[in-house]
């Protein structure tokens, strides 16, 4: 299964938009993607509307990523899940430190 | 050495002039099988066509030297390939190293593993975990203590193979010098999440789930880290229930706090502890749901524990063609008096 990841720069925040599913085999491209923004101090916004699945080793760039904007001074949004996604980032507690969405803009 | 080639020369001499006398399909055989032979001594392709002109020279004093010339050009050609073969047998030899080293790694890990279950009078335990490839990135231990309690963990490390393999050690070792906390569940999340979150790399992460079973008072403490939720049975109503202890993975944030719940177990309820890789199981495009999980335990559960974990194994295993995406471990504690 293939991932696909387009940017959007917009006034103040970067915006990924990542479809497909992501797991063992495209986590590293994700990571490679987002590491670095989350790095360079950006406001990182992904949009996770068009992902059906991740798996632990998804999850891990995210958690990657969290510890990044922390040492950074970035910070990393998560919109758009779906059910399914967002059930794994409650079960694993990752709701409760990461800033998570409902919708795209609606915040 | 040089001996066995000048047989292998007199053999396949045998064979071509058999050959070109009565065009069996006899010598056909006798050369695919004397192939086999060449592969095992290590015969190049090009041996093999200087072998050829040899014979025929030697059969065919008056062969056209066209022929004989244009054998060395295959010859040169056939270097490629030689070198291909030889370059295809390191590699070969280098990979059943491997495969060996990593046997030895996965007995090692097996190792780790409790190697019985405690046996506390009033309980009936069950547990099988199998890893998708040969090393697990799921764990599971027992420890019981003077009290007449025990605590059961399971653990799933991110990932798969070796290195999920390598830090599941590190859970070991750091549950094993724990003895306080033994069966505090919430303390013993947050000693350990320290532990994981100074050793682990940042896209790692470990999710626990930890219960300690009080026989005295048949109270069920329990906390989890992010761990897949399990099932409770509760047998005065035949239900199923979720088994969910919101906390974060370890090795996250350093000061994590996790909160503690309690149950009170009943004869002939049940524990459920599993692993993601029994809920996420695939059956082709689908993923299994969890009543369909709760089918298969009701339907197994008038058996012993590890009966009904095995059972459940099978039948789940067998949805998928025996081929496991994830490692998969199922843990089965039932309230027998």
């Amino acid at each position: 299964m293939n991932l696909s990841i387009r940017y959007e720069n917009k006034a103040d925040v970067v915006v990924l938009y990542v479809a497909g599913e992501i797991d063992a085999y495209t986590a590293p491209k994700l990571r490679e993607e987002l590491i670095p923004l989350a790095e360079k101090g950006n406001n990182v916004k992904v949009d996770l509307s068009d992902v059906q699945y991740i798996d632990s080793t998804g999850l891990g760039v995210f958690i990657g990523a969290l510890k990044a904007t922390d040492a950074n001074n970035s910070r990393l949004t998560l919109v758009g899940m779906s059910q399914r996604v967002q059930r794994l980032f409650t079960i694993t507690g990752l709701d409760e430190v990461m800033a998570i969405e409902e919708e795209e803009g609606s915040k | 050495m040089k001996e066995t080639v000048q047989n292998l020369e007199e053999t396949y001499k045998h064979i071509l002039k058999m050959f070109l006398h009565q065009k069996s399909e006899h010598g056909l055989y006798e050369a695919q099988q004397f192939s086999k032979v060449l592969l095992e001594h290590q015969v190049s392709p090009e041996e093999l066509i200087s072998v050829h002109r040899e014979v025929l020279e030697e059969l065919f004093p008056t062969i056209a030297e066209e022929v004989l010339d244009s054998l060395d050009l295959l010859l040169e050609v056939m270097m490629g390939y030689g070198m291909a073969y030889r370059e295809h047998q390191s590699l070969r030899d280098r990979q059943l190293e491997l495969e060996s080293e990593i046997e030895v790694a996965a007995n090692m890990q097996q190792t780790l593993l409790p190697k019985e279950i405690p046996s506390i009078g009033s309980l009936d335990i069950g547990v099988i975990s199998v890893p998708a490839a040969k090393m697990s990135g799921d764990y599971y231990h027992y420890i019981k203590d003077d009290n007449q309690s025990v605590g059961v963990a399971i653990a799933d490390i991110i990932g798969k193979g070796v290195p999920a393999a390598l830090c599941m050690s590190m859970i070991k070792y750091a549950m094993d010098s724990l003895p306080e906390q033994r069966l505090q569940p919430a303390a013993l999340l947050e000693n350990l999440n320290r532990v994981v979150e100074q050793n682990i790399d940042d896209n790692m992460f470990i999710t626990m789930m930890y219960g300690s079973y009080d026989s005295r008072t048949h109270e069920f403490h329990y906390s989890g880290a992010g761990h897949e939720p399990g099932f409770f049975y509760f047998a005065k109503h035949d239900q199923f229930e979720e088994l969910f202890a919101k906390g974060i993975a370890l090795g996250v944030s350093r000061d994590a706090k996790f909160r503690e719940y309690s149950r009170k177990i009943e004869t002939g309820d049940l524990i459920v502890f599993l692993s993601d890789g029994v809920t996420e199981s695939r059956i082709g495009d689908r993923f299994i749901d969890r009543e369909e999980i709760i089918g298969l335990i009701r339907n197994y559960m008038h058996l012993s524990a590890q009966e009904v974990v095995e059972s459940v194994y099978y039948e789940l295993a067998k949805l998928q063609d025996f081929q496991l995406k994830d490692d998969f471990t199922l843990m089965i504690i039932r309230r027998e008096v």
